[in-house]
This record gives C-alpha cells, structure tokens and sequence, in this order.
C-alpha cells in the first residue's frame, strides 16, 4: 500500500516537473487535489483504516499533498516568469524608430528677431505700441520736421497713393501719434513694416523696423548711449565695441549712427564691413525739446537678423522658400 | 562729395595719417563713404618726348618713334595710337616699368622692330577708366620726371557721404574749416582781392522776385580765349572730384564750385539778347538745357531769361543756346544767391540733379558772392585772358537768408549732453565754427556764419559742441527713469500665442509683400476696393493687398516648384481696403492660412491622406479654443473658393471675421497647383480677444452618457442640430457630441444617421432614469418636429 503512495507521488511530481503551461499544470492540480483527486481520494480512504493506521497514514498522506503542492506552486511561479518573458520579448519595439507626428513649422527669422527686441525692451517697461502703414504726409514727414521737399525726402523714396497719402518710411511717424495722445513718462516701442521705393541686392521695397524712444522730464544723451548700448550686448549677447557717430535726422537733436564692431569678423575688417571693422546698425537721436526731453532711437530688424544668423541676401526673408525658413525652427 | 586729400593739405595739413584723417572726419559726422588712390600702382614711368615718329615698315597701324625721356639717347618705341605726333609729350613706360595689373615693360620686337617701352593712355596708367589714344601732356611736361612726381598721382580720393544739413562742407574750404577745428589748427580761407576793371561796359540786371534770388552779381568779361588749355593742376583736381576738363571756363566755375562751395555760370554774352532778367517762368514756356535736354516749364519754377525768353534754370542748368562754345569771346558771369526754399525740389521735378542744384536746395552761402566772382574773374583773366568789367549786384537785404543770435544755456549742456564744459572750451569751439560768440549771465549768446543754415536752435549749437567733443567722449549712464508696474491684461490673446499655436501644427510663417500684382488681386479677391500705388516698383508690386491669400499663393506655388509637396504657411499683417462711398482707407490685421499636401509628413506609421477641409478646420477651433470665442461655420460662397467646401465664420452676433475654403478649381488650375489648397483668413480682432475665466460650482452628481441615433435629411447641417438642443438652454445637458456621421445601406437614401453623444448631469441631485428618460423625450420631439429628425430603427 505504501509503495503505492509513493508511486503516485513520484508520478505527481512528475508530471508537475513536466507540465509546459499553467492550463496542463492546473490539470494536475486538479487530477491529484480536485474532489476525485488522487491525494483527495487517499484521505477518503483513511476511514477504512485501523484506528492505529489512520494517524499514521494520514501524516504520510499529508505529506505528500505538502511536496506535491510545493512542486505546484515552484512550477506555477517559474512557468508564469517563463510566460512574461516570452510576452516581453515579443513585444519588443524598435526605439529607433521616429516618433509619428504632426510636423512642426516655425516662426520668420524676422519675427523672431522683432520678439527678441521686444522682449528686451518689455523687461524694462516700454510698451509696444503699433501704427498705421498707409500714412499721411503730416505724421510720415510733417509733424517730423521734414517739409515738403526737404532734401532728407529724396533719403526715403516715398511711395506714394496720392500727394498726401504715403506707404510710411519709417516707423517714426508712430512717435509722433503716441505723443499726440500720451503724457510723459512714455516709453514706446513701435516695430513694423516700412516701405521705399528701392529694389536692388541690398534694399527690398519693404521692410521691418523698430522706433523706439522715451519722453522724461531729465532724459540725457547719456541715457541714450547707455540704452543703446545695452541693447546692443543684449542683442547680439556678446560685449561687441559700439561707437556713437554724429549724423542727421530733422527730428532729432544731437542725432548718430551707431556702429557696432562687426560681428562677423570681430572687427579685425572683412567684406561685410567694407574692411573698416564697424557696422552701422541704428540711427539715434535726442527728440527735440519742447517741456520734456526724450530720446528717440531706430533700427532695422532685416539687418540685426542678417548680422545675428550670417544671413547674405536681404531679398531671402520675401522669397518665403520652405528651405529658408525652416533654418530657423 | 569728393576731393583729392593733398588738396585738402595744401591748406591745413594736420600730422595724421591718411587713415586717422578719414576717421577724425567719419566720426564728426562727416562720413567718409570712401577712400581710393588717385590712380593704380605703377612705376617706372615718366615724362617722354616724341622727337621723331616713321610709319613701321611691316604694320600699317604701328609707328616707331623716337622718344626722348631724359637719358643720354633717345629711346626707339613702337606706339599704335593714332594721336601719336612728334613734339608730344606723353607718359613713357621703360623697360622695368610695372603697370596696373603687375603689367611688366620689356625690351621687346614688334614685328620685327625693337622696342624699348610703351607710350601710356590714361587707362592704361589706371587714371581713367576709358581713354581714347594716348595722354597728352602738356608742352612745359619736364621730360624725364617720374609721371607720379609730375601729376601728384600719390593722392587719395576722398568720399564724403554728407548728411543734408552739412551743406557748408560740400566744399574744400568747408572741409578745411572741420579739420582747422579738430586738430585746433589756424585757419582762415584766402584772401580775395578785386580784379582790375578793363571795361566799363555792364548788363542792365532785374531781379523780379527778390525772395527767392536776394543777390545777384554778374560782370561782362570780354575777349576771353576760350581755346586756352586748363593748368593740368586744375584739370587733375576737377579729375579727382569726379569733373571732366571742358574747356577753361566751364572747369574754372566747376573749381569754384568744389572749392568755394558756390555755384557760378558763364554765358556766352554774344547770345544774349538784351538784358538780363531773374523771374517765374512763364507757363508752358521751354528751354533747351546744356545737358540737350528740352523741358517744358511750370510757372512755379525760376528761370534767368534776357529779352528773348529764358537761358538758365536759375541755380540748376543752363541754357544750351547761350552756352559758351567754341566762337565764344565775351561773357557774362553770373554769382547768384537762391533760397533753398525755393530751390527744394525744382530740379527732382524736371527729372535734374546737378551739382549747383545740390548746393542752393541745402544752402550755399549768401555771402561769399563777391568773393566767388572775383576769384572766377582772376582765374579766368590769368588763364584765358580777357579783361573784367564792374560787377553788377542786385541785392536785397531784407530777404537775404538772417543769422540770428541763438541763445545757449550753460545748464543746458550739462543736462542734455551730462558733461561739464569749461566756458573757454565752448568758446573755442564755436569760435573756430565761424560763429560770433557773446558772453552772457548763464550761457552766451552765438551767432551762427552766412554758410550755417542749419544753426536756428539752442538744440543745434549743442549738438556742435557734443560733436566736436567726440560723441564718444561722452558719457554713458543706463537708463532710469519713473517706473510703472505693468499691467498683465488677461482678456488680450497675443498674437504670438497664436502663431505659436500654428507653428507647433506644423504651420511655417510667411512674410509676404504688402503690395501685389493687381492681376493676382482682381483673381483671387474681384470687387474689393483696390488701393493702387502712384509709383509701383514694378506691376507685380502695385496695388495693397486687401487679402493676404495673394502673397500666401504666390509663396506656396513658388515651394511647389521647388519640390515641396507639402505646404502649410500662414502670416499675421494688415490689409488695406477703401471703404464705401467715403474713400477712407481701412488697414486690418488679418491672419491667414494656406495648407497642401498631405495631412501629416510622410512616415512609417501612418497612412499617408491629403489634407481635407476639417482638418484645416480643427487648426481654426485650435485658434478659437484659446480664446473661447463661438463662432459658426456657415456655408457661403467666395469668388475664390470651391462653392461646396466654403465657409464663412461668424460670430453668434453673425458678424462675419473670416473664411476658410478650399481654393476654387478653376484658379488651382490657373495656378497649376494639381492639388487642393486649403486658405483661411481671420480678422486678428476678433482673435485676439479673450474672455476672462468665471468659475462655475463642480456637481458632485454622477454624469450619465445617452446616445441617440438620428435620421435627417442629408443636406442638414450638423450645426442645426446642435444649436437646436442648445436653444434647449436645460442645463443638465452639459455637452453633445457627434461620434457618427453615416450614410448608405440601411439608412433611406437623400437621408444621413446621425449619432449623438450626450452627457447628463445636475448641480443638486442625481437624475433618475425616468428623468433622463423624460428629458431625451422632450430632445427628440423638438427635434422632430422642427427638423423632421427621427429615430433611427
């Protein structure tokens, strides 16, 4: 009787060493556990036994249940770690693989050139303040001390609609309506399209520009040279050489160009700066002075973004070419 | 402006460098565009003398010469230009010689005949850039002197770039006067004594508009020889300064000009027909220039006119009749001052622009005439002969250009400029301007030169004073000003925001011209009020855009045929209509959009699909989904747009802010896209606007899901059902959504199915069933009945 039980169990454990899936291993459970089991059906069988017997047998039989469900559950645990694994490896993705998407497109050089100057100046209270692009005579030239023709006109090469009614030169005429309106303390920063009649290599009949200028009840040239030069590091984010030239605008008094040591050669002379180591790149100036002093400054946002990115060719920014534009996303 | 700098030294030569000069001068606001040599590098030339000249024995076109060039023996030279003659003087390059290039002279056999160096041209000493035949020197050239040494050819040209208020420095002596000041060096313009009067015979002068001429000097030279030869000295700075030599008196009022800074004209006195009178042109009136142009006068121009009609444009041009020439023996020698005023833009109106013209629009000096006419006297007595007669002056004082005593607070400078400066250094300062300088209780009182016109205000004499001191000099200070805090308005969308919104969709942004072909214009937006420039630079850039799709197409069509499949730009600008009956012009920000291709890039994991028309629609809800506006999308037709896939955008007001459709077939085709393109255009004001957030309490209520499947008619848009449950206003619906669209088998033909999500839920209880029930009931009778909707079986 004994040899038998041995048997069974040997076999049991058998076949739960054999079993190659949790289904064919819950079969076993249950062929040896279940209610008909053959663990089950020995411990049925114990009734029939000597009242000496039965504790005896009964151990043996529980003893055996013990190694069996011992074997069980190991095999369990090493046949669902085998399952994951197989479930891992199958599902093994190539990382390199891109990513599936919506593209992503990009701001204007110009536009970002225009934030970058606008940022810089909003960090410091100026306000941004836009105008119109089709301007009359009076705020494009009149209000700004340039009469009828004045030599600074034949500067500008007007577009005209009709003898009073221009495309604007310049972003200035937006000073003169900020000051038609506001009281001191201004601070104003006025970016946006200009136009002139020229079209060649280095022009383009339109363009962007930045007006800047501040009204104060003590605003010095001092205050100038030190807002432009700031700027200026700001910008290019690099202590650049900046020198202060006098120069003429009707509406402004002392008025300069500014030059910057030329930030493709480091000032040392090449082609773009002509060989003499400086650009221009602003035109400044003390507004003139009524009850208040101010200081006006000006600049042109194609220029700073050819000279910040080593663009070459002004007529690039217009052309809209896919290849162009995403240079800068 | 431009002049030879050893004529700048010649009078005030400061110990710089040519280098340190140009500089010193760019940075007192004197720019200095360029600076070139005089001429090209070379050497070994000099001055020869051809003393005998045969025909060469084998070439018809070549001449052996025999030339004298300061040596013990002439030297045999074989020349080909046909100016070549014996007694000439000329440029000799001898064997050694380098001409421009790295050129090298060497012994050499011209078809068989020896040749000992080469005869020059101008060109070919890189003194000019054309020459025809060989520079002739002239009779009193020192045989043998280096060609350099002779003609100064160690010269740098300099070019001022001068800003318009500058016109005291279009002139040597102007320039003079800024160097003497910046170097602190004396300087004082020549003396100029009168000329001997040879004749008294004048020209009856009458000035009819004192305003605009307030003097006018002229004198009758008579017996002048007009064949006289120009000093080469003159003719090589008239070189320099961009003139041609053209005969002695036309260069000798040229050199005056360049240097004097006054304009001078010389007519032929034979040709004037009794005398001289400076009014208005008579309208219509014409005149034939020197320049063999004819023009046709206004009545608003000045003219100088004798007896006939007019023979100058007064300080423009003159005359081509009474011109001097060739037979010419008396002039008359006019010195005139004309107002800027009246001069500003006359000569642009006829299409000029002369060197006089430049001078009299910013101001020339009211009060050198005399000493100009007399200097042009002299020179033209010592060079081409001829004797003087007295000067004529008409002048009238009280419209002659005032310089007024300008006050200067010392203060002033402190505060504008933020540097003291010692009362000794701001009156040296102006002192070597020219300026009167009067010591005052706080500040002084100065009185700008005839040649200043642009010293009116105290601002100006500060500006001079920060000039000379050196803008760099100055000093610097950040900022500080009154400060505000600023204000962070919460109902204002930046129009940054949104463009970021496209670009992280995939959109590029395009900057496109404002102006565009009006052909383009007429197709894509007919009817709109067109605003046409006066002076286009070109017709594909003559009227504003009064829709940015233009420009968008333009740009889009340009990357298809560079090979771009797929295109999505958008730009944010103004543009420019007329509006109504009025005329008024209106600029609007609009942003627009322009999508084609496919809707995602090529890749691995997608299907590749065309861009449809919700796609480019959810961009727009992205947009509108920012700023919580509700807007409609309601089927309407565009002159420009597919008709069946068009829709205009309205706010719940119904007013319209812009469109979205796909390009019409037709202008696909006229375009030659071959494939659809998608376009938008949103007015920026009613995009940028935002609605503050107002909280609204949670429901602590579960939220039910009812779906409801609906047979409509196929052409009901879903915007009708949707504002129909709206209308509703029962706000236990919180939101419906669409999650089927289905027609075809099962479903009646010229009817659609519907299905309708929706999401039950109420602020105060938990709805029951029969509720929920009720309230789906009460949602499909009206339904029902006001859009024949049924439930689909």
């Amino acid at each position: 009787m004994s040899v038998t039980r041995e048997q069974v169990l040997i076999e049991a454990l058998a076949l739960v060493s054999d079993a190659q899936d949790l289904k064919e291993l819950d079969q076993i459970r249950v062929r040896y556990l279940g209610k008909k089991g053959e663990f089950t059906q020995q411990m049925k069988a114990l009734g029939k036994l000597d009242a000496e017997q039965r504790p005896i047998v009964g151990q043996a039989i529980n003893h055996s249940k013990e190694q069996f469900q011992t074997a069980l559950e190991s095999r369990k645990s090493a046949l669902q770690s085998e399952q994951l694994a197989k479930r891992l490896n199958q599902e093994k993705i190539d990382v390199s693989l891109p990513g599936r998407s919506q593209s992503v497109g990009g701001i204007h050089p110009v536009t970002i050139t225009l934030r970058r100057i606008t940022e810089i100046f909003k960090g410091v209270g100026f306000e941004v303040v836009e105008g119109p692009e089709i301007e009359d005579d009076y705020h494009n030239f009149e209000a700004l001390n340039i009469p009828a023709h004045h030599p600074a006109r034949a500067m500008h090469d007007t577009f005209y609609f009709d003898p009073h009614t221009v495309l604007r030169t310049h972003t200035s005429p937006v000073q003169v309506r900020v000051m038609e309106k506001g009281t001191p303390p201004l601070k104003v920063i006025a970016p946006g399209r200009v136009y002139r009649c020229d079209s060649d290599i280095t022009h383009t009949p339109m363009f962007h520009q930045v007006e800047g200028f501040v009204v104060d009840t003590d605003v010095s040239f001092a205050d100038l040279k030190g807002v432009v030069f700031e700027f200026l590091r700001a910008f290019f984010e690099k202590d650049i050489q900046v020198r202060f030239r006098p120069s003429y605008f009707p509406f402004t008094e002392p008025s300069a160009e500014v030059d910057i040591e030329c930030v493709m050669c480091d000032g040392v002379g090449c082609r773009v700066c002509s060989h003499t180591g400086w650009l221009e790149v602003m035109g400044c100036g003390m507004i003139h002075p009524y009850q208040f002093t101010g200081l006006a400054f000006g600049m042109g946002v194609e220029r700073l973004a050819m000279l910040r990115y080593g663009i070459n060719d002004l007529r690039l920014f217009f052309e809209n070419d896919l290849k162009f534009l995403e240079q800068f996303n | 402006m431009r002049f030879s700098e050893t004529w700048l030294r010649e009078q005030v030569n400061p110990d710089l460098t040519t280098e340190a000069l140009v500089e010193q001068l760019t940075m007192a606001g004197l720019e200095v565009d360029s600076v070139t040599p005089a001429a090209a590098e070379f050497s070994g030339v000099v001055v020869g003398k051809v003393i005998a000249m045969e025909q060469h024995s084998n070439a018809d076109k070549l001449k052996v010469c025999s030339v004298d060039v300061g040596g013990d023996e002439p030297l045999q030279i074989v020349c080909g230009a046909n100016n070549v003659s014996v007694g000439m003087r000329v440029p000799a390059a001898l064997v050694g010689a380098v001409l421009p290039g790295d050129f090298k002279i060497k012994k050499s056999k011209l078809r068989g005949e020896l040749s000992f160096g080469m005869l020059c041209s101008e060109q070919e000493l890189g003194i000019a850039d054309s020459a025809e035949g060989l520079m002739a020197l002239p009779s009193n050239a020192p045989v043998g002197v280096d060609i350099r040494d002779y003609l100064s050819l160690d010269d740098m040209l300099i070019e001022l770039d001068l800003t318009p208020n500058r016109a005291d420095c279009l002139s040597l002596d102007g320039v003079r006067r800024e160097v003497a000041l910046l170097n602190k060096m004396p300087w004082q313009p020549d003396e100029q004594k009168a000329v001997a009067i040879g004749h008294q015979e004048t020209l009856g002068v009458t000035v009819s508009e004192p305003a605009l001429c307030s003097r006018y000097l002229g004198r009758l030279i008579k017996g002048v020889k007009v064949s006289a030869q120009t000093p080469l000295w003159m003719q090589e700075r008239l070189r320099r300064s961009g003139h041609r030599s053209l005969g002695p008196l036309v260069d000798i009022t040229n050199y005056i000009l360049l240097e004097l800074g006054q304009p001078l004209h010389a007519f032929d006195a034979g040709q004037l027909s009794g005398e001289i009178v400076v009014r208005y042109a008579n309208k219509d009136e014409e005149i034939a220039l020197l320049n063999d142009q004819s023009v046709t006068l206004n009545d608003d121009v000045l003219v100088i006119a004798d007896q006939s009609g007019p023979v100058a444009l007064a300080g423009v041009m003159g005359g081509k009749d009474s011109a001097v020439g060739d037979d010419t023996v008396d002039i008359f020698l006019e010195c005139a001052f004309f107002s800027p005023e009246m001069m500003m833009g006359k000569a642009r109106d006829l299409g000029l622009h002369t060197d006089s013209s430049h001078r009299f629009e910013r101001g020339v000096d009211p009060f050198i005439q005399r000493r100009a006419i007399e200097r042009a006297s002299q020179m033209i007595i010592d060079i081409a002969g001829g004797c003087a007669g007295p000067i004529t002056e008409i002048l009238d004082e009280t419209y002659l250009p005032k310089r007024l005593p300008v006050l200067l607070r010392a203060e002033r400078i402190a505060k504008v400029l933020g540097v003291t400066m010692a009362q000794g250094e701001v009156e040296d300062i102006f002192q070597r301007l020219g300026m009167i300088v009067k010591r005052q209780e706080g500040g002084w009182l100065i009185t700008p030169p005839g040649f200043r016109f642009d010293i009116v205000i105290e601002a100006d004499l500060i500006e001079e004073l920060g000039r000379v001191y050196g803008y760099n000099n100055l000093p610097q200070q950040s900022l500080l000003m009154h400060a505000q805090l600023s204000s962070a308005p919460e109902a204002v969308l930046g129009i940054d925001r949104i463009k970021d919104l496209l670009v992280d969709r995939g959109y590029q942004e395009a900057i496109t011209y404002s102006f565009v072909d009006e052909k383009d214009q007429q197709t894509v937006a007919p009817g709109e009020g067109i605003i046409a420039l006066q002076n286009p630079i070109s017709s594909e850039l003559s009227v504003m855009r009064t829709t940015i799709w233009c420009g968008l197409l333009n740009a889009a069509y340009r990357n298809v045929s560079r090979q771009h499949s797929r295109v999505r730009l958008f730009e944010a600008g103004l543009c420019f209509k007329t509006g109504g009956s009025t005329g008024t012009i209106a600029q609007e920000n609009m942003l627009a959009g322009l999508v084609l291709g496919s809707q995602l890039p090529e890749q691995w994991g997608e299907s590749s699909r065309k861009v449809d028309f919700y796609d480019v629609k959810a961009d727009l809800e992205a947009i509108f989904a920012l700023n919580g506006l509700a807007v409609a999308f309601v089927a309407q037709e565009h002159p420009a747009l597919h008709p069946g896939q068009t829709a205009a955008i309205k706010t719940k007001a119904g007013e319209q802010i812009g469109w979205l459709g796909v390009l019409h077939p037709t202008l696909e085709k006229h375009y030659g896209f071959g494939t659809s393109v998608f376009l938008f255009e949103l007015k920026q004001e009613f995009v940028l606007n935002r609605c503050v957030p107002k909280f609204t309490p949670l429901s602590k209520f579960p939220s039910v899901r009812r779906d409801l499947a609906l047979i409509v008619d196929e052409n009901m848009p879903v915007s009708r059902i949707l504002s129909e449950i709206n209308g509703f206003e029962e706000e236990s619906i919180k939101e419906v959504i669409i999650f089927d669209i289905y027609s075809g088998e099962g479903v009646e033909g010229g009817k659609k199915s519907i299905g309708l999500g929706f999401f039950i839920q109420n602020l105060t209880q938990t709805m029951t069933d029969t509720e929920i029930d009720g309230l789906m009931a009460l949602v499909l009778d009206k339904l029902a009945l006001n859009l024949n909707a049924k439930l689909r079986d």
